[in-house]
C-alpha cells in the first residue's frame, strides 16, 4: 500500500495528467459534483456522489457508430473507429465500480460491442472509500462493501493522507508511473477507516432492505402484483431514473443526415418510455405501469436470471435523490418484498 | 481495433429484383455488390435492413438458406423504412447485417415429423423461408400441410410459387383461405383459426404458426380442441428491436430477449415468458 498526503492531492492529479489523460469529480456553477477533465486549477470535489454516473466514460449519452456516403444508388460505408486513448478516472465509488461488472455483462458478452470494449481497456479506474455514505446509500444491499472499493487501484481517504492499493495490472503501471510521489507505508489507517465505514453503513436508514426475495425465477411470482398499479400510478415517464442510473443500458441506434452524409449514432434510451416499445404494427407495453414494472422486474429478476443471480442495481441511491415524484427501486422493493424489508 | 468487426457494423446490400407481391408488400432480392449472398443463414433468422438516413429495421428472410445466391425479404408497406423501400428500384444500395435469432429446428425437432404450417396475411414470409428448406431436402420430412389465408386472393403472398410449385408437389397440401367471397376466387372462404378447424388436422404432426395476433390466438384454441399440445406447436415473434443482438434492450420480454432467445419460441416456452409481446 502507498500513500500521499492530502496537502499534495494536486500534485498527485498533476502527476497522473502527465502519464494521461484524468477525469476527478468537481463542483460545476450549480455546485453539483461532475467528473471533469484535470488540468491546473480544477479542484477535487469530495461530495460523496457525482449527479452523473461514471457510466459515460465507457457507454457515452451519445457515440457516433459509423458514417455513410451516398450517392444516386449507391452506398458506401465508413469505419470511424478509432483507437480511444488511454485515461484515469479517479474518486469512483465502490458502487458505481460495481456498475461496470453489470454493463461489461451486458457489452462484452458475446457477441462484444467494440466501442465499449475500447473504452474499457484503455481506462484506469481509481475507486475510493465511502467515508460518509449518504441515507440515500443502500450498495450493502447488494453486497457492495463501500469501505472495500475495487477497480483498477482502490484509494482510502484517512486524516491526513489519500493511501492507495493497486489491484490489477493497469493499476500497478499506473501507480508505478507516479511512484516518485507516493511513499510506503502499513495499512493501519486504513484498517481503522474501513471499521468506522462499516458502523456508519450499518446505521443507515436503508441497512435493512435486503434482496432476499428477488432474483432470478421470480416472473410468475411478482410480474402479475397488484402493487404495481400503485407503485407506478404518479410515474411521469421523465427516464431521469435511467439516465442518472449507472446500470441502465438500453440504447436507441439513429441516422442524422448531415447534408454531406448520414452519421449512424447511438444514444441512451430508456423503457419508460412510451415509444421505446412502439412499433409499426403496435406497442406491446401501453401503459405507463407496464412500462415501469418493465424497468424494475429488469432490474430485479430477469438481469439477475441471466448473470448468475448479480442484481441489475448497484445501490448508489442517485434515483432516490432525483425522481421528481419521489418514486424508487427501494420503494418497489419494500413494497413487493413483504413488509419485513427494510 | 478496425481489425475486429462490430456486431452493429452492416455490410453492403443492392437490390437486383423487386416483386410487387400484393397491393401493400413487395419482395426484395439482395446480393452484395460483387453478387454473392451476404451470409449465411438457417430458416426462421433474421436480417436487420437499413437506408442510410432512414433507419434500420429487422425483417425475416423469406427465402430459403438452399437458395445459395441471393436472400429475398417480403416486406409490407406500414412504416419509415419500408415505405422507403418500396419505392426503391433494381440497383438500390442498402445495408444488411445478421443472420439474428434462433432459426426453427428443421434438422432435429422437425426430421421425420408430419408438419402443418399455418400462415395468415405477410405472416407467410418467415414461414415461406422453412417450407422450402423442407421442400428441398423433401424426404426427411413427413406429410407437408400448409394453410395460408388472406383479406383477399390479391393479398395472398408468392401466389404463383405456391399454386405452381408447392401445390404440385408430392406429398404437400396447400390449403388457401381468402376472408371474403371474390370474384374469380372458387377456393376457400373463411378465416383461417376456422379453416384449420373445419380441416380437423390429426395431431401427428408438429405445427407451425405465424399471422396477425388475433389469427394466432384464435388457430391455437382451434389445435388445442383437436388436441394438439402446446409442445407441438412452434411460432415467431416480432418486436421492436435496434441492435439484434440482445442489448439495446427494447425486444426484452421477461429473462430472453426476442432477437437472440427467439424469434422462434415453442409454445410452452412462451407460456413461461409474461404476456408482453
Amino acid at each position: 500500500m502507498y500513500r500521499i498526503s492530502t496537502q499534495s492531492l494536486n500534485t498527485l492529479f498533476e502527476e497522473i495528467s502527465r502519464v494521461c489523460t484524468l477525469y476527478i469529480p468537481s463542483e460545476n456553477k450549480k455546485g453539483d459534483s461532475v467528473y471533469t477533465r484535470y488540468e491546473t486549477g480544477v479542484e477535487y470535489s469530495n461530495k460523496l456522489n457525482t449527479v452523473r454516473s461514471p457510466k459515460d466514460f465507457f457507454f457515452p449519452q451519445m457515440e457516433n457508430l459509423m458514417e455513410f456516403k451516398t450517392e444516386g444508388k449507391t452506398v458506401q460505408l465508413i469505419d470511424i473507429r478509432e483507437e480511444t486513448e488511454d485515461f484515469v478516472v479517479f474518486g469512483v465509488r465502490p458502487c458505481d465500480v460495481k456498475s461496470f461488472e453489470v454493463l461489461d455483462n451486458v457489452f462484452l458478452n458475446e457477441p462484444v460491442d467494440t466501442y465499449y470494449k475500447n473504452r474499457r481497456e484503455h481506462g484506469v479506474i481509481i475507486s475510493l472509500a465511502c467515508n460518509r455514505p449518504a441515507e440515500t446509500c443502500f450498495c450493502g444491499t447488494f453486497g457492495i462493501d463501500a469501505a472495500k472499493p475495487e477497480g483498477d487501484v482502490s484509494a482510502w481517504m484517512t486524516e491526513g493522507y489519500l493511501h492507495l492499493k493497486p489491484n490489477t495490472e493497469k493499476g500497478e503501471k499506473l501507480v508505478s508511473a507516479i511512484s516518485g510521489i507516493l511513499e510506503e507505508c502499513d495499512d493501519t489507517a486504513v484498517t481503522a477507516l474501513q471499521e468506522n465505514i462499516n458502523n456508519i453503513m450499518k446505521k443507515l436508514p436503508l441497512a435493512n432492505v435486503t434482496t432476499e426475495k428477488f432474483g432470478g425465477g421470480k416472473t410468475e411470482e411478482f410480474f402479475n402484483a397488484p402493487e404495481w398499479a400503485a407503485l407506478s400510478e404518479s410515474c411521469l415517464g421523465c427516464g431521469t431514473c435511467t439516465f442518472v442510473c449507472p446500470t441502465c443500458q438500453c440504447y436507441d441506434i439513429k441516422d442524422f443526415n448531415t447534408g454531406k452524409g448520414v452519421i449512424r449514432y447511438r444514444c441512451w434510451d430508456s423503457c419508460m418510455y412510451s415509444e421505446f416499445t412502439k412499433m409499426a404494427h403496435g406497442n406491446n407495453r401501453l401503459s405507463q405501469k407496464e412500462r415501469f414494472r418493465q424497468r424494475f422486474m429488469h432490474k430485479l429478476v430477469y438481469y439477475p436470471e441471466n448473470n448468475n443471480g448479480l442484481f441489475s442495481c448497484v445501490g448508489c441511491g442517485r434515483c432516490l435523490a432525483k425522481c421528481p415524484i419521489s418514486m424508487n427501486i427501494v420503494k418497489v422493493m419494500k413494497t413487493l418484498g413483504g413488509k419485513d424489508n427494510g | 481495433m478496425a481489425e475486429i468487426k462490430d456486431p452493429l457494423m452492416p455490410v453492403i446490400g443492392v437490390i437486383t429484383d423487386v416483386r410487387i407481391d400484393t397491393p401493400d408488400i413487395k419482395t426484395f432480392r439482395v446480393v452484395t455488390p460483387d453478387g454473392k449472398k451476404a451470409f449465411d443463414h438457417r430458416p426462421g433468422q433474421c436480417a436487420m435492413l437499413s437506408i442510410p438516413g432512414v433507419g434500420e429495421a429487422m425483417f425475416s428472410i423469406t427465402s430459403s438458406p438452399t437458395n445459395t445466391e441471393y436472400m429475398e425479404f417480403s416486406i409490407k408497406k406500414c412504416g419509415c423504412v419500408t415505405e422507403w423501400l418500396h419505392q426503391a428500384e433494381v440497383g438500390q444500395q442498402l445495408t444488411i447485417r445478421g443472420p439474428y435469432g434462433k432459426p426453427f429446428p428443421v434438422d432435429d425437432v422437425f426430421a421425420g415429423n408430419n408438419l402443418l404450417f399455418i400462415a395468415g396475411g405477410v405472416g407467410l414470409a418467415p414461414l415461406r423461408s422453412v417450407i422450402n428448406y423442407c421442400r428441398h431436402y423433401r424426404d426427411r420430412y413427413g406429410k407437408i400441410d400448409i394453410v395460408y389465408g388472406s383479406r383477399s386472393k390479391d393479398d395472398l403472398l408468392d401466389y404463383q410459387e405456391i399454386i405452381n410449385e408447392w401445390a404440385t408437389d408430392a406429398g404437400v397440401n396447400v390449403h388457401l383461405t381468402i376472408d371474403r367471397e371474390q370474384e374469380g376466387w372458387d377456393g376457400h372462404v373463411g378465416f383461417v383459426p376456422n379453416y384449420v378447424k373445419e380441416l380437423g388436422f390429426t395431431t401427428d404432426k408438429i405445427a407451425v404458426l405465424c399471422g396477425p395476433p388475433i389469427m394466432i390466438k384464435f388457430t391455437l384454441n382451434g389445435l388445442y380442441e383437436l388436441g394438439f399440445d402446446k409442445t407441438q406447436i412452434y411460432t415467431t415473434l416480432e418486436l421492436r428491436m435496434k441492435c439484434g443482438i440482445g442489448k439495446c434492450g427494447r425486444c426484452n420480454v421477461g429473462s430472453k430477449y426476442v432477437c437472440k432467445d427467439g424469434p422462434v419460441f415453442r409454445f410452452d416456452e412462451l407460456d413461461e415468458l409474461p404476456d408482453e409481446y
